[in-house]
């Protein structure tokens, strides 16, 4: 019956190409800028680090105080200051933490003929590896040990260590960073999480993968330039010593709490610490402290830029207009043939049959729409850098799931579509229409 | 015109009436609404920066192994010479960073040290001497920098210095009315005097969050040591900006090849960096314009199609209609007053929807409130698309012959 009916619909298709032709397009069109669109936004709103992103936090103290927080709700800043990372790190209040900020560093590689160049860099803690499940190719990453003794060590990703080592294993072996040695301990597998949460603030979410980590004492301690934001409330006074003792905020922080209690408790302990730092002088106004997962974060950074959803919005607002106007197409379509709908229902077909009837030939549509929709998003995911900056264009991809996700929408969408004026195909009253003939 | 029984054989037709009428609602709704992100997209690209755009090109050096801040400012003193000495280079400046970068040195300006609320905002420039000349920037009071007043810091000393030149927007914003020349302001670190005052000058950044003193800026006459390293900012002799850009990055190296310069963005001319910092503007004003195109073509399409499903339908009342006397051109202002009647519900009801959807869009998204002429301009564009989707159709009923009439299928 199923391959009677579509032979049915495919035949009433091509007897009207024109029409036929036009709700394919309108249906295409609209998937295809729906789905093109959502590339986008799917990427930029993706969950970096699934199974972990509820575990993972950042701290937030206020150390500037409301005349400050004016412009920002009363929100504290989005960074902390040394003081308080070392702080945060000296009390250990986290299954695992750490301080980190994207260091500036420039490598020489130790052929001469090969020009100083610049990879991204970030000082943090020993835990940050297995925080953030870091695989690594060889070695591993530092112990805390040499966090405490600020020891000369480095782990290079995988494309940095393709391009010293040709690919073979350098642990033990050394790298000059900044015209410093220091002795490379492990290299990372490729790990490219997106948006890059870790460092959302000095990256907007998407950045290059880090190539170079060193330990965060290590690079304090030789005075290593942050490569981000630096934020002042107050003039800091002269030189380094005074900058990292002042109020400035510079330092991202992660803290990792498998449970909720545990989250809830570090909450309590956050304020306690903000209360110490109030009874010390040091603030002068009451405790406020935030404590934020990995996708309250990336939420409240607002990391899905305003355009990816603002086209989504546009787009879904295109394909339901293209829906609507399938809707009077089909209409038009099915109700031409109302003679020989009153033929068939004279003939014995029951009501759900021709239901079936059109709403396969309306699926027959909606698997066209889907395919010029395939070709259509294609093209769009090709074309998608001309509307966003390459760092988020490059990750908008037609994968399996954006493929299988385009053919159903279409269909699912043109079936819908098909509800009503099947309806009224299958309202059809014999009598009448045999009558006029 | 007849409009009751339009209005009788509509009510006859309620489904395919209210597909048309959404369908233009909706339509009117999006469009309006695209073509206003749209203007607001290109109202911020064309924005002016106030430089000399065509001849001007950037230099990103950075040092390698982190000089300490006076061999770095030696370092960049020898570079600035190498660059001046080029036969295609006018001018150049050091500076932290240049208008429309996106990022840089953004300070509150207050007008007396114990002030709570800042003043203003404004982006900070590092400068030298030649930074006016460079960027080709006019200066409408006061005086440049003296060669001797040009100082250098790092980036963690003191930002005071003593005497600064200040945008015109900046100076109006501080001293209503006044001469701002003479002036003290006060930065992060101090005070310092205004002893100039350039026309124009756009931020650093042309984000959001900046358009509140796009045009404020403030020069410092100091070069900024940074160990990280340094933009140069060169202004090319006319002409000649294609063969200077790669003749300065080869003198560069040639002096000194301790530095990196990136290849991807180390040397930048201007339309780069405006291209660059407008990428998502220009981005989301295309994408805009697309979907409205097609979207204007779909529902024409929608129209012609249902109307001419209509048209066939009624075939024999047109003929019974031409038998009796109607003129084709009665039939044709039959269908086009049936449009033109459908079209004006589908914009009315359109035009509430696009302004529910920008307010919505305002409390959600950085969007300013819609603009009328837009709503009117949708409008317009809606009812003569109907008007023309329809005239086809309604053509040919108008062909239809009397003899129709006699005919029973």
């Amino acid at each position: 019956m199923f391959a009677y009916y579509l032979q049915l619909g495919l035949r009433s298709l091509r007897k009207n190409p024109l029409l036929t032709l036009l709700m394919v397009l309108a249906i295409g069109c609209g998937v295809a800028a729906s789905m093109t669109t959502y590339s986008v936004f799917r990427a930029t709103s993706n969950n970096p680090i699934p199974q972990k992103s509820s575990q993972l936090y950042v701290p937030q103290i206020d150390n500037w105080g409301p005349e400050a927080q004016q412009d920002n709700k009363g929100e504290p800043p989005n960074a902390i200051t040394y003081t308080d990372a070392i702080n945060l790190m000296r009390d250990k209040r986290a299954t695992r933490q750490t301080a980190l900020f994207p260091a500036a560093m420039s490598i020489v590689p130790a052929d001469p003929s090969m020009l100083p160049f610049r990879e991204t860099s970030y000082a943090w803690y020993a835990d940050a590896f297995p925080m953030f499940d870091i695989p690594f190719l060889y070695g591993h990453g530092w112990t805390a040990d040499e966090d405490a003794s600020h020891a000369a060590v480095a782990v290079i990703g995988k494309a940095l260590n393709d391009k010293l080592f040709d690919g073979a294993n350098s642990v033990g072996k050394n790298i000059n960073l900044n015209g410093r040695d220091y002795r490379i301990v492990g290299v990372s597998a490729k790990w490219n999480p997106e948006p890059v949460f870790y460092d959302v603030i000095n990256t907007n979410g998407f950045d290059d993968p880090i190539e170079v980590f060193i330990p965060f004492t290590r690079a304090v301690e030789v005075q290593t330039t942050t490569n981000g934001n630096n934020n002042c409330s107050k003039d800091p006074g002269k030189g380094w010593d005074a900058w990292i003792k002042s109020e400035c905020v510079w330092l991202g922080f992660w803290a990792e709490l498998p449970t909720t209690a545990q989250a809830d408790a570090y909450r309590q302990y956050l304020n306690g610490y903000a209360a110490e730092q109030q009874r010390s002088g040091r603030f002068h106004w009451a405790p406020n402290t935030r404590l934020r997962n990995v996708t309250e974060w990336l939420d409240y950074q607002k990391v899905v830029p305003q355009e990816a959803k603002v086209s989504l919005l546009v787009s879904l607002g295109f394909l339901l207009i293209c829906l609507v106007n399938t809707v009077g197409l089909l209409l038009a379509k099915f109700m031409k043939r109302a003679s020989e709908i009153g033929v068939r229902r004279a003939l014995g077909a029951t009501r759900k049959e021709i239901y079936l009837q059109f709403l396969i030939e309306a699926a027959a549509i909606g698997l066209a729409g889907g395919v010029v929709g395939l070709v259509l998003t294609g093209l769009g995911v090709m074309g998608i850098s001309l509307v966003f900056e390459p760092d988020i264009a490059k990750l908008a991809t037609l994968d399996a799931s954006l493929v299988l996700l385009t053919m159903l929408l279409a269909i699912l969408a043109t079936v819908l579509a098909a509800f009503y004026p099947t309806w009224r195909a299958a309202q059809v009253q014999p009598a009448w229409q045999l009558k006029s003939n | 015109m007849q409009i009751k029984p339009i209005l009788s054989a509509l009510r006859r037709h309620k489904a395919g009436t209210f597909l048309i009428a959404a369908q233009i609602a909706l339509t009117l709704a999006i469009v309006c609404n695209a073509l206003f992100i749209i203007q607001q997209r290109v109202a911020h690209l064309s924005e002016p920066s106030g430089i000399d755009e065509a001849n001007i090109f950037v230099i990103k050096s950075e040092w390698v192994g982190a000089p300490a801040p006076d061999q770095a400012d030696a370092q960049m003193r020898e570079d600035l010479q190498v660059l001046r000495q080029l036969p295609g280079v006018q001018n150049v400046t050091p500076s932290n960073s240049y208008p429309l970068r996106g990022d840089g040195w953004d300070d509150a300006i207050r007008l007396k040290p114990d002030q709570v609320q800042d003043s203003s905002g404004a982006t900070i420039y590092f400068a030298d001497e030649n930074f006016l000349d460079t960027l080709d920037l006019k200066l409408i009071a006061g005086r440049n920098f003296r060669a001797e007043e040009i100082g250098h810091m790092d980036l963690r000393y003191k930002l005071a210095p003593p005497v600064v030149i200040i945008t015109k927007a900046l100076a109006e914003k501080l001293f209503p009315g006044e001469t701002a020349v003479g002036k003290t302001i006060y930065l992060i670190g101090g005070p310092a005097t205004v002893i100039g005052e350039v026309e124009l000058l756009q931020a650093q950044s042309v984000e959001h969050w900046a358009s509140e003193f796009a045009y404020r800026s403030v020069i410092i006459p100091e070069r900024l040591n940074v160990s990280l390293g340094a933009f140069y900012i060169v202004r090319a002799r006319p002409g000649q900006l294609e063969t200077a850009m790669p003749a300065a990055v080869k003198a560069l190296f040639a002096h000194n090849p301790r530095r990196v310069i990136n290849e991807d963005d180390g040397v930048l001319s201007f339309s780069d960096v405006r291209s660059r910092a407008y990428e998502s503007d220009r981005g989301m004003a295309i994408l805009m314009g697309v979907i409205c195109a097609v979207l204007l073509a779909v529902t024409a399409a929608g129209i012609v199609g249902l109307t001419s499903f209509w048209v066939g339908q009624r075939r024999k009342q047109i003929g019974v209609r031409r038998a009796l006397g109607a003129t084709r051109r009665d039939i044709l202002n039959y269908f086009m007053t049936e449009n033109l009647l459908i079209s004006v519900g589908g914009v009315l009801f359109g035009a509430v929807l696009a302004i529910a959807i920008n307010l919505w869009m305002v409390t959600r998204f950085e969007m300013h409130h819609l603009s009328m002429v837009y709503l009117m301009a949708g409008v317009a564009m809606l009812l003569l698309l109907g008007q023309g989707a329809v005239l086809a159709p309604a053509l040919r009923a108008s062909r239809v012959p009397p003899v129709e009439a006699t005919r029973s299928v």
